[in-house]
């Protein structure tokens, strides 16, 4: 192992565990990409960043969204500027490779330097996505049909592909990846996150929050439990308003930070009372 | 090698293809496992297995296919120490090594422990002590066929013991493998239109020809709204008591429907049984949790698509009683074919899905119901082959 250079190890503002660095370490020595799923706010795409940060290599982020398609990440062909060229006399029309407009996927290939390339939320996008990026992902190379021109990579970008399971991912797909499933962070680590994000931060506040913080966690009624990111955002609200340490647990102040819903904080404060709640059905 | 592991996963249900486990041969030639049986874990899990849903079954069957397995954990501090400086290099030849050598595990084990309490200080190249570069059966970068690797890169904990605490366990989730499959199916439940409020976007080819050819030649764009799907969908499930049994079957179909988003709506109810003057808002049928089924055929308009998922076996009364609703302390005035008919007359599109085999319809509980039903909604069963049919059946104008 120590004689591979490009190895994984964490950076300095991102936790890693070793299960999750053992998974990326591997991708990379295989080649394959790494997809990552996890519930919202464990970091998953923080790690791509990390991985760019800790191995000295740019990043390209493709984030996808309800109506990309497979070739916006490889190429687009600007048709239309082209017709617009042709009337005006402008550019040179016979040349079509000025109007293809390398995508992202197109974007990471085409680096001199090796890339990271994150493929952000997955899911996102129509059912047969994956599908489309099967061969791309896997030779790493497509083909520009107006140019009948190959793109290969030149160096493997290292991929990383997140997905917050809104919608299952095709077998053909799932078999070319490598798996990884980022759990929640357990107190122990997230201390060494809060750490990691605040420097020493005073230990009783810490204490009072990540108390605070497990406890809303454990209802099992609220809609959307807090996570990762809402609570080192309460921890800086905290800290900017100087709340009184002791009663943190008791009165959890500004919990609309925490929660995002009316319900939850409601449903929140009811269990609080009680015990627990009868809102249930 | 470790193929009776492959085979394992198979037959304990983990899909695990030929060309994953090529992966990891490959993973371990380039030496991904560090030799540790808790590095293989980790590799096994991160290329074999591809989804959370399925990690507590790999723990289970890792713990069956390993069990005893245990790498030593409680070695003093000092020792790993010595263990882990320097390394020795050594000819192959210059000792031969115990005749003796094969030991069982746990003999070795309890060897090793002894040697523990007896070891006060560092070795290196003996053949007795725990030390690097012996033949010891314990240590390091030593030449013992059976011995106990110390020190390196593996690490305290075994890996059995870790696969046997089973941490995934919420995860799992069997009815999660064939959501896809509805999907796909439901896919095909569109109707375009442009007709829907959107910026107009595509270009329209045809158009843009004309207006050119008007404007001598000079390029004139027209764009036009892009198409949008424009099928609505009324999902109506019969829950509880004799659907409990497919409910897992159910529950994939309704899993594949919330997530098909390509719906202009999608609007769900509940009911026992048979339709009566309420459809309730969740499956758990609880009185007073519902919704006027006058409301619903009033305010959704003909243009939906019904899908009634149901068993449709039922006591006879249930449909053509007053008063027949299974639910203790509801009386219904009107039949339960009345609402039917209802439903029947008021959407132009409906199909009745039914978790029963076709086969099996005439001779299933209810059969005399299952027929009645029958003849006012087109009746399907739950199966890929049946649904797709269904669908088709609510597309054709």
């Amino acid at each position: 192992m120590s004689n591979k250079l490009d190895t994984f190890k964490g950076s300095s503002n991102y936790v890693a565990t070793d299960e999750l660095m053992n998974a990326v370490n591997v991708s990379i020595a295989l080649k394959k990409p790494l997809l990552i799923k996890g519930e919202p706010g464990t970091g998953k795409t923080m790690l791509a960043e990390a991985i760019s940060e800790s191995l000295g290599m740019p990043l390209i982020i493709w984030s996808i969204k309800s109506t990309t398609k497979a070739q916006d990440g490889l190429y687009v062909y600007d048709t239309v500027q082209r017709l617009y060229d042709s009337q005006f006399g402008e550019g040179d029309v016979s040349d079509i490779s000025q109007y293809i407009k390398l995508g992202k996927l197109g974007e990471a290939f085409t680096s001199d330097q090796q890339v990271v390339l994150l493929i952000d939320e997955i899911d996102k996008a129509d059912l047969e996505f994956p599908n489309d990026l099967l061969w791309e992902l896997d030779k790493m190379e497509f083909y520009i049909n107006e140019t009948k021109e190959t793109i290969t990579a030149k160096t493997r970008p290292i991929v990383i592909i997140t997905s917050n399971a809104e919608k299952e991912l095709p077998d053909a797909f799932l078999r070319r990846c490598i798996f990884h499933y980022i759990a929640f962070p357990d107190e122990e680590k997230m201390r060494e996150i809060i750490k990691v994000h605040f420097g020493d931060l005073d230990e009783k506040l810490v204490n009072a929050a990540c108390e605070a913080f497990y406890k809303i966690r454990e209802m099992d009624d609220l809609q959307k439990k807090p996570s990762t990111s809402e609570l080192l955002d309460w921890l800086q609200a905290l800290m900017l308003s100087g709340a009184d340490v002791d009663s943190i647990v008791e009165k959890i102040p500004y919990v609309g930070v925490l929660l995002k819903k009316n319900q939850d904080i409601d449903m929140m404060y009811e269990i609080k009372e009680k015990g627990y709640s009868l809102k249930r059905w | 090698m470790f193929l009776e592991f492959f085979y394992l996963l198979r037959l304990r249900g983990l899909k695990v293809s030929i060309n994953e486990w090529m992966v990891l041969m490959d993973a371990m030639n380039q030496g991904l496992a560090h030799s540790s049986l808790l590095a293989f874990y980790h590799l096994c899990r991160c290329i074999l297995i591809k989804t959370e849903a399925d990690y507590d079954k790999l723990d289970s069957v890792f713990a069956e296919y390993f069990a005893g397995i245990e790498t030593p954990e409680d070695l003093p501090e000092e020792f790993w120490k010595w263990l882990s400086e320097e390394d020795r290099e050594r000819d192959i030849n210059d000792k031969r090594v115990h005749e003796n050598v094969i030991h069982e595990l746990e003999e070795l084990l309890e060897m090793f422990h002894e040697r523990i309490k007896e070891q006060k200080e560092r070795h290196d190249g003996g053949t007795y002590w725990i030390g690097t570069g012996g033949t010891s059966v314990m240590g390091r970068g030593g030449y013992n066929p059976a011995g106990i690797r110390t020190g390196g890169h593996s690490r305290h904990r075994s890996a059995v013991q870790i696969a046997g605490e089973h941490h995934y366990r919420d995860f799992r989730d069997d009815q999660v493998i064939d959501v896809r499959q509805y999907q796909m199916a439901f896919r095909k439940l569109r109707q375009y239109s442009t007709r829907v409020d959107a910026a107009k976007t595509e270009l329209d080819i045809d158009e843009t020809i004309d207006e050119t050819c008007d404007n001598a030649g000079m390029l004139h764009l027209v764009y036009e709204r892009p198409r949008k799907n424009t099928v609505k969908v009324l999902l109506l499930m019969d829950s509880d008591g004799s659907m409990l049994m497919y409910s897992d079957m159910c529950a994939r179909l309704f899993q594949a429907l919330r997530k098909s988003n390509h719906f202009k709506d999608l609007k769900v109810y509940y009911f026992h049984n048979c339709i009566y003057d309420h459809l309730y808002n969740n499956p758990y049928c609880k009185r007073g949790d519902w919704i006027d089924t006058e409301w619903v055929l009033k305010n959704l308009d003909e243009e939906y698509k019904v899908i009634f998922v149901g068993d449709a076996a039922m006591a006879p009364s249930e449909l053509y009683r007053r008063g027949g609703n299974a639910f203790v302390g509801l009386f219904n005035e009107e039949t339960g074919i009345t609402w039917l008919d209802r439903f029947d007359k008021r959407y132009k599109k409906k199909i009745w899905l039914n978790p029963i085999q076709r086969k099996n319809w005439e001779f299933a509980y209810g059969r005399e119901t299952i027929e009645a039903i029958g003849k006012i909604f087109p009746m399907f069963d739950l199966t890929m082959d049946g649904l797709e049919k269904g669908i088709k059946r609510l597309l054709v104008r």
